[in-house]
């Protein structure tokens, strides 16, 4: 790479003579210092805001710390204590629950939305686009607002509807479970924006004549959807299922908002567990260990997502 | 420099050269190329009804919010409710003006919002370039590093984050929340997948005409990363705007706050006050949503295909 390849249609007049003979210093310069410059300041961001931060929260998490004074090594012990701790395992459970419901849901919402909206066949389609992107532009605050607005027990509109309808209003911010499911709600109304997005650019590359091919050959559009869209979308998929899952995985300022991890604390999801622990309590040094054990989950679903697409691959 | 005057023209054509992959499915449309394609072309009325009854769906939430807003606190609770208000009124966003010091977390929030977003396309610009256009060793690192932050975020290292923020002296001031919020990994993804489309030629042809590397990226490759400068701006914008996480560690003192910080603070007290945090609520969106409505292209258009998500 280090050598510019030279046509002699690059430029009217080539003269490699003069590139070639330039020193060895210059083309360092070219070559080296250059891109340094370009990349230094994100390099030094890296190295503050995460090389520095990780290899911090690796020491506190074997410490006592509690957010001032020197640090004092407990060795294991913070994990030892994180895992006999049912408070903890609630936690990362109710989030694993939260992931494996809410994930889906994304998934088929912005596949589904992003397949009418590509569809021919459907009129209108920039205005509905438009309308179910909206909620993108959202902070996950106002979202958890918006939903514990519509989804008030006392006064939220669901159970104006629902007693209007002859049924009985729901307890959805005492309900442990129907709590969860409002926030999952939210999260699918909040996440479906852009990875719609995603689909609809993934959808519009599969080719026509793929879709024709099938379509002669008496596929249905169930068939075509299944055997030629979904495996020409699979990066995509892959890609959106990888973002949502680790998203929902650290979901936290849109349950602050909505529930505040209650009723009581049973929905306390695992990234505001670290917070409560880590800021209210200061109990730093156990928060880390809460944060280094969240760190191998994501990593592991990362790499097991990885292998698993290139073996599909 | 014999040729700059050549190159519009040839900074024209590979200007093109990404954007090309959309005439293809453009053509799907079938006035290119008629036949069966029209066939398909015809509207459907189930799926046409099935779409807008999602769309409908969708934005029940935010119509069911948006009207509540405009309600006088007496009637927000008053069965039955209506959809439409009865009487319409302003006083929740004024109130959320006056007596929530909003307008300090609205100046804030903007500070900080376009302070990174200036900061963030510019140095993405610079990083996805080099990471593009220049292999070795340093780069290819580099590339790795920036994937691993995709895969810890910030929530993974929050009390470490607040420690080296206090170190810095960062501590409850906005730089705190600008500066480590610069590097992004989507940002420097689609910079570099941009010039990854960008012909080496072109640089080539530059610097034979002797132009120098950083003149190269200034005066050729940057104007040529317009779109993705774009895009790259409206998402920052987007993420800093609602950001909640940053602001919660870094800031302390309420004068500082952003806005989502003390709408959280609002929605999280005992008793919420409802018509205040509805019109604050509303308010916090406005700026985002006029950006969109003049940038919407640069959105939904966008070959988003990067890991882009923040």
């Amino acid at each position: 790479m280090a050598q510019p390849t030279i046509t002699p249609t690059a430029a009217p007049a080539p003269q490699p003579g003069p590139v070639r003979s330039k020193s060895a210093l210059k083309r360092r310069n070219r070559y080296v210092i250059a891109p340094l410059v370009l990349i230094g300041v994100n390099v030094v961001l890296f190295l503050v805001f995460f090389v520095w931060p990780g290899a911090l929260g690796m020491l506190y998490s074997f410490t006592d710390y509690r957010g001032i004074g020197k640090l004092h090594f407990i060795g294991l012990a913070n994990f030892q204590k994180l895992f006999a701790d049912g408070s903890f395992y609630a936690a990362l459970g109710r989030t694993f629950v939260y992931t494996v419901l809410s994930v889906p849901l994304v998934y088929v919402c912005s596949l589904g939305v992003a397949a009418l909206l590509v569809s021919k066949a459907v009129r209108g389609r920039t205005a509905a686009k438009t309308v179910i992107f909206l909620p993108w532009l959202i902070s996950p605050i106002v979202v958890g607002v918006i939903w514990k607005w519509l989804f008030g027990q006392d006064f939220g509109f669901i159970n104006f509807l629902i007693s209007g309808l002859g049924g009985n209003p729901l307890p959805w911010s005492s309900d442990g479970n129907l709590a969860l499911a409002v926030v999952i709600f939210a999260s699918a109304w909040g996440g479906t924006a852009f990875n719609m997005l995603l689909f609809i650019a993934a959808l519009k590359n599969i080719p026509e004549s793929l879709l024709e091919a099938a379509e002669l050959d008496g596929a249905n559009a169930w068939q075509r959807f299944r055997h030629v869209t979904l495996p020409g979308i699979a990066p995509t998929s892959f890609m959106v299922i990888l973002l949502s899952t680790i998203h929902a995985m650290k979901e936290f300022a849109m349950i602050q908002a909505l529930t505040g991890g209650g009723p009581g604390t049973q929905n306390t999801l695992i990234v505001q567990y670290i917070y409560k622990t880590g800021f209210e309590q200061s109990k730093v040094g156990y928060a880390s260990a809460a944060s280094m054990v969240l760190m191998v989950v994501l990593l592991a679903i990362a790499l097991i997502q990885l292998r698993f697409n290139r073996k599909k691959g | 420099m014999a040729t700059a005057a050549n190159l519009p023209p040839a900074v024209a054509e590979e200007h093109a050269q990404p954007t090309r992959n959309d005439p293809a499915p453009r053509r799907r449309d079938g006035r290119t190329q008629p036949g069966n394609r029209e066939i398909r072309a015809k509207a459907s009325i189930p799926l046409t009804l099935l779409m807008w009854v999602i769309a409908a769906i969708y934005a029940l939430p935010l119509l069911w919010f948006l009207l509540s807003s405009f309600k006088p606190g007496s009637e927000l609770f008053s069965y039955p409710l209506s959809m439409i208000p009865r009487e319409w009124t302003f006083q929740g966003f004024v109130d959320a003006w006056e007596r929530v010091d909003f307008a300090q977390y609205f100046l804030n929030t903007a500070t900080v919002s376009i302070t990174t977003t200036v900061l963030t396309v510019f140095f993405s610009a610079c990083t996805g370039y080099a990471l593009a256009k220049y292999n070795n060793k340093g780069t290819r690192l580099f590339f790795v590093c920036i994937l691993a932050t995709t895969m810890l975020p910030t929530e993974v290292i929050l009390n470490p984050t607040f420690s080296v923020i206090r170190d810095l002296g960062l501590y409850n001031s906005l730089a705190g929340i600008i500066v480590p919020s610069v590097l992004t990994a989507t940002g420097v993804f689609m910079f570099r997948q941009f010039f990854l489309t960008v012909p080496d030629d072109l640089l080539h042809s530059a610097r034979i005409d002797g132009a120098g590397e950083l003149a190269i990226f200034f005066r050729i490759m940057l104007p040529l990363s317009k779109p993705i400068l774009f895009t790259l701006a409206i998402f920052s914008f987007q993420w800093r705007w609602n950001d909640y996480i940053w602001p919660l560690i870094v800031l302390n003192d309420p004068k500082w706050y952003t806005l989502q910080v003390a709408l959280r603070s609002i929605v999280g007290a005992e008793n919420i006050d409802w018509p205040v945090l509805l019109g604050a609520s509303v308010i916090s969106l406005l700026p985002l949503v006029l950006v969109f409505f003049v940038f919407q292209k640069y959105v939904l258009n966008a070959d988003v295909s990067a890991g882009l998500k923040d």
